[in-house]
């Protein structure tokens, strides 16, 4: 009764906290009612026995990736009332395309088979250690790949964002090390001065 | 009790929300990336929700690369969007048609 009760309550703070997302104003609002989102959704986790990924959510998606979204938005000088124009216009298509969307997966959703309200097997009861378990052996080279992706993502974000500047004053180490002396010096043969 | 279908409605309630989202802010790209952000999570609650009635560990181990590859979108996607602000001045989705022919 107790967990139906925080289930539900939880539920609620996603649902609200998620059209907040996409109907607030500011943008900066809009990624704290994210943040929002993302722990009421990492509370529902732990409820159905993924304390490591509920863990993680809050980790990664609050404390780095909403971190990275708010330091972008405030980096920005953005116009707000020209970002906003356009919605009441796109309102009526909005609540359309989101009304059928939830129908159909409502009306599937209602059959027979996923009423199930017991667990059909139990997950161990160590969730962090399974998980590694099977992490490390039945899934290590995904695991690799997803290294290797966040990798990559590190390189491709440092790169498109750097900035080569050209009117610095800065040394090239290779060039300089690279020089011989027929670059700089140069013998001329001359009559004496009388 | 909680069933399956309980968690499965709220993954669809939250894909249909970033789904009206997508259409409602087509303008700010930052937001149309929190609407994906939003899009993943309902997949991911449906992930967990599977794997948690199935008994199966399988569910959190892809929730788990989705988390990966989807911090690694943001970071892209927000380098992106800091490169062509430095360029265009502008966030706008419908100032950006240089390729428009």
């Amino acid at each position: 009764m107790f967990q139906q009760l925080v289930f539900y309550l939880f539920t609620g703070v996603l649902i609200i906290s998620a059209i907040g997302v996409v109907t607030v104003r500011n943008p900066i609002y809009a990624a704290l009612c994210l943040i929002l989102a993302f722990f009421s959704s990492s509370a529902i986790w732990l409820l159905s026995g993924a304390e490591f990924l509920g863990i993680v959510l809050v980790l990664v998606y609050v404390g780095a990736v909403m971190v990275l979204f708010l330091f972008v938005i405030m980096l920005l000088d953005l116009n707000l009332d020209l970002l906003k124009e356009g919605f009441i216009r796109y309102l009526p298509i909005g609540l359309g395309a989101a009304f059928i969307v939830t129908l159909e997966m409502i009306l599937v959703l209602n059959m027979p088979a996923f009423k199930i309200s017991q667990p059909l097997a139990s997950l161990p009861a160590n969730n962090t250690e399974a998980l590694g378990k099977i992490l490390y052996t039945d899934y290590a080279y995904p695991f690799e790949i997803a290294a290797v992706i966040l990798l990559l993502a590190i390189v491709a974000a440092i790169v498109l964002t750097l900035r080569r500047r050209t009117d610095t004053k800065l040394q090239n180490i290779s060039e300089q090390i690279q020089v011989s002396r027929h670059d700089r010096l140069r013998l001329i043969k001359m009559q004496a001065e009388k | 009790m909680i069933s399956l279908s309980n968690y499965l409605v709220i993954g669809a309630l939250l894909f249909s929300i970033s789904i009206a989202g997508m259409f409602l802010n087509r303008k700010n790209i930052l937001i149309l990336l929190m609407c994906i952000e939003l899009m993943l999570l309902a997949v991911n609650m449906n992930f967990i929700a599977f794997s948690y009635y199935l008994g199966d560990l399988a569910g959190q181990v892809f929730v788990f690369f989705i988390l990966t590859v989807a911090a690694a979108e943001t970071a892209i996607g927000l380098a992106i969007l800091v490169l062509v602000f430095r360029n265009r001045r502008t966030i706008n989705v419908q100032d950006l048609d240089s390729l428009k022919g």
